[in-house]
């Protein structure tokens, strides 16, 4: 397909989204006392490390300004630089395939696995992998996905998915990776971190010299020179696209920067952001396969570059920031909600604040529409966000359209039926407010009432029950002790009226 | 300087001595404060829960009667003590349509939330105030990160009498509120409570100290259920204390 021309694509699909069980989800993450422990240990190591590599920065602003307009800029036009992309990318050897949907960018990479005989396939650690469901159709196909990151590896040895963007088993305690290890490998393992690590090293070396394909995703697409470029730390990627001989790399449309020196200034945020280092330890640039046996590398290069829904929030200046995202997972680290219920609460590939956002964009509003209701809208994600993404905006924006839809969906409620139930007895309870805070004198019963209220709940909390969509407050918490009148009601607040205003 | 007062409604109803407090600092201050009651809520709740259809004529009501006060009632400024309403009229202008999304907008402008206002606008630091005791200040988090509200608040309360100011590592996390968020998924909402919290009880405070009513409803109902001895303070509540410092500070 060709695809600048091609109808943006509608209907996005995630594998394995079950962000309509969120409500389920969440007691059961807040019941795993091991995975609460897990998570405040680590977003805490994560995020100081953060503070300090940017603290070295003396021109933070202008860095983070500079990161997101280039951004800007390339997804302003992208359907140029995806062209030129292409074009640079062809002219240097590479394949570029173009891909609608999940299910597309699936079987392209199927039918080039197939095509070159692959038993085995090596993978680099890869999002849009997870989001097409592409390990599941390379196993039905009768071909051996093996991760290669090892976070990664541990939660498919594991048989989960990843509970975070950058550190798959950041839910997973060292003792629990041990066991599991010596399960699955029924050997003895040690208890130290770098003696698990040295494990995987030697289970994961023979399968790069095995495997017939590499499987990658790309951090940035260069549309000047038609590269890409790949960040890491383990040094697995290389591996994943250097030693076998066919090498496919899956990317989403918003990967592309316009210039090989837009790479300087992402490249610089990027690592700061996500694990808090100055540089990662490698960065892997391709442009080209191999063109002489002397050479290293792989002979064939396939790049997939997969819309799925994407194109769509183009439509929109505030849902096209979106896609300005440069998956650092610096909003994961930070979210206090995130940090409450770690990533497969979400019920999502892309779990928290950019997957509150991603998620119900892309996979439409109906699979997904609890999740713009995991935040109190604090901010903190904005606050780190290297591209300032409005993260709190597309949640409001996204509650909304869940709740009442939008012109461009004729004002329907966009939600599924479960929260839609929710939204609409929370809708009564406004449509009761709206009507009591209407004049000065509701105001004024209606708060009388709730403070009397208050005061019964207090001595009695079995009541709270009968309180509706209110009776979650007494869920751990008191109610507050009412006062016997309100500031309107007082001698002091009567003294204060303008000149005019007689009675309330 | 003349105000008008943006209450709030949850401080108006609950928190009528705080409501009060804020008034004796800015006429401590010079300022001549009004309250027109026909003011309710700022819309916020139903607007952050997605229900404009709800939020628009609620937020609608207190635009135009704040607005009236600015253009016809002679006030230079609106003062809330809370940043997290006087940011919801800065959603007002996108939420409001026509002239009302004109009055949001100078509304917003005109809006200042306590500290900012003492700080900022008026450039005091000192308002006489004495409060015998050790607090830590929590940043709620509209006032934060949407007003930029950060040492306006440590400013005024270091010059309290008589009263200790710590800093929390946790002063800038949520407390949980979050409006309908609280009661939806209240595990989450009293897990981040907890958060705080629990480094809370290592620092010896007497009193959190926000400038949130909301804030402060949250962090005194889990303290209290979990039995502890902190309490919750509204900034204005201390500013506008004169207490005898002849206890000594435990």
């Amino acid at each position: 397909m060709s695809p600048p021309d091609a109808k943006p694509n509608e209907t996005g699909y995630i594998h394995h989204l079950h962000a309509d069980q969120f409500d389920d989800l969440v007691p059961q993450a807040l019941a795993n006392v091991e995975l609460r422990g897990a998570l405040a240990k680590a977003t805490n190591t994560i995020r100081n490390r953060r503070a300090i590599a940017l603290e070295e920065i003396d021109d933070l602003q202008e860095l983070r300004s500079r990161a997101k307009s280039i951004k800007t800029e390339a997804l302003a036009h992208l359907d140029d630089h995806l062209e030129t992309f292409e074009r640079q990318a062809t002219a240097n050897g590479i394949h570029v395939h173009w891909a609608a949907d999940a299910e597309s960018a699936s079987a392209i990479v199927l039918d080039i696995a197939i095509k070159n005989k692959t038993r085995l396939a090596v993978k680099a650690k890869s999002m849009v992998s997870e989001e097409i469901g592409l390990n599941d159709a390379l196993i039905d196909a009768g071909i051996v996905p093996v991760e290669t990151d090892l976070g990664e590896w541990i939660v498919q040895l594991a048989e989960e998915p990843p509970s975070h963007i950058l550190a798959p088993a950041i839910h997973k305690r060292r003792r629990e990776i041990r066991d599991l290890l010596a399960r699955v490998l029924g050997r003895p393992m040690p208890d130290d971190a770098a003696g698990l690590t040295e494990v995987a090293r030697h289970e994961l070396r023979a399968r790069f010299a095995q495997a017939e394909l590499g499987i990658s995703g790309a951090n940035f697409l260069v549309a000047e020179t038609g590269s890409f470029l790949l960040i890491e730390n383990e040094g697995n990627i290389r591996l994943t696209t250097s030693l076998p001989r066919v090498h496919v790399a899956v990317a989403g449309i918003e990967k592309i920067v316009p210039r090989l020196k837009d790479l300087g200034p992402l490249v610089r945020i990027i690592t700061r952001s996500a694990t808090g280092q100055a540089i990662s330890c490698y960065q892997t640039l391709v442009t080209k396969p191999k063109t002489s046996p002397e050479d290293d590398g792989p002979e064939e290069i396939h790049l997939v570059l997969l819309d799925n829904g994407r194109s769509k929030l183009l439509e929109d200046d505030l849902t096209a920031e979106t896609l300005r995202c440069i998956r650092c997972s610096a909003c994961l680290n930070v979210c206090p909600v995130y940090r409450q219920i770690g990533g497969h609460a979400y019920g999502s590939v892309y779990p928290g604040p950019i997957g509150a956002i991603f998620t119900p964009q892309i996979a439409g509003m109906h699979a997904a529409s609890q999740l713009p209701g995991a935040s109190s809208l604090c901010g903190a994600c904005r606050e780190v966000c290297p591209v300032d993404i409005d993260i709190p905006g597309v949640l409001l924006h996204l509650r909304h359209r869940a709740a009442e839809g939008d012109q461009s969906t004729g004002n329907h409620p966009e939600a599924d039926p479960r929260t839609t139930e929710k939204t609409q007895s929370m809708r009564r309870g406004f449509r009761f407010w709206r009507w009591a805070m209407g004049s000065s004198r509701r105001f004024q019963v209606f708060g009388a009432v709730g403070r009397l209220l208050a005061t019964v709940i207090r001595q009695v909390p079995s009541l709270t029950k009968y309180a509706g969509p209110l009776a979650g407050w007494t869920d751990g918490r008191t109610v507050p002790r009412s006062p016997g009148r309100s500031f309107r009601s007082g001698k002091m607040a009567r003294r204060l009226r303008p000149e005019g205003q007689g009675r309330a | 300087m003349r105000i008008a007062l943006f209450v709030t409604c949850l401080m108006d109803q609950f928190r009528p001595e705080a409501a009060e407090a804020t008034v004796s600092v800015l006429e401590h201050c010079g300022c001549e404060v009004v309250f027109d009651p026909r003011q309710t809520c700022c819309g916020q709740p139903a607007f952050n829960a997605g229900l404009h259809q709800e939020a628009i004529p609620v937020c609608r009501g207190a635009v135009r009667v704040l607005d009236d006060q600015i253009t016809r009632g002679g006030c230079d400024a609106i003062v809330t003590p809370s940043g997290s309403c006087a940011a919801m009229f800065r959603h007002a202008i996108g939420l409001l349509d026509g002239e009302d999304a004109a009055a949001a907008k100078r509304v917003a402008e005109a809006t200042h939330e306590l500290s900012e206002f003492l700080v900022r606008r008026l450039q005091r630091i000192d308002v006489g105030a004495s409060w015998p005791g050790r607090v830590a200040w929590h940043d709620a988090c509209h006032g934060l990160r949407e007003l930029g509200i950060k040492s306006e608040p440590r400013r005024l309360l270091e010059a309290v009498d008589g009263l200790d100011l710590v800093e929390s590592s946790t002063c800038d996390r949520c407390c949980g509120f979050g409006g309908t968020f609280s009661v939806n998924l209240p595990g989450v909402s009293t897990g981040m409570a907890d958060d705080k919290i629990d480094e809370l009880e290592t620092l010896g405070i007497d009193a959190i100290v926000s400038g949130d009513a909301s804030c402060l409803m949250q962090l005194e109902g889990r303290l209290e259920a979990r039995g502890s001895r902190i309490r919750g303070v509204h900034l204005a509540e201390i500013l506008a204390a004169r207490e005898p410092l002849t206890r000594a500070n435990s």
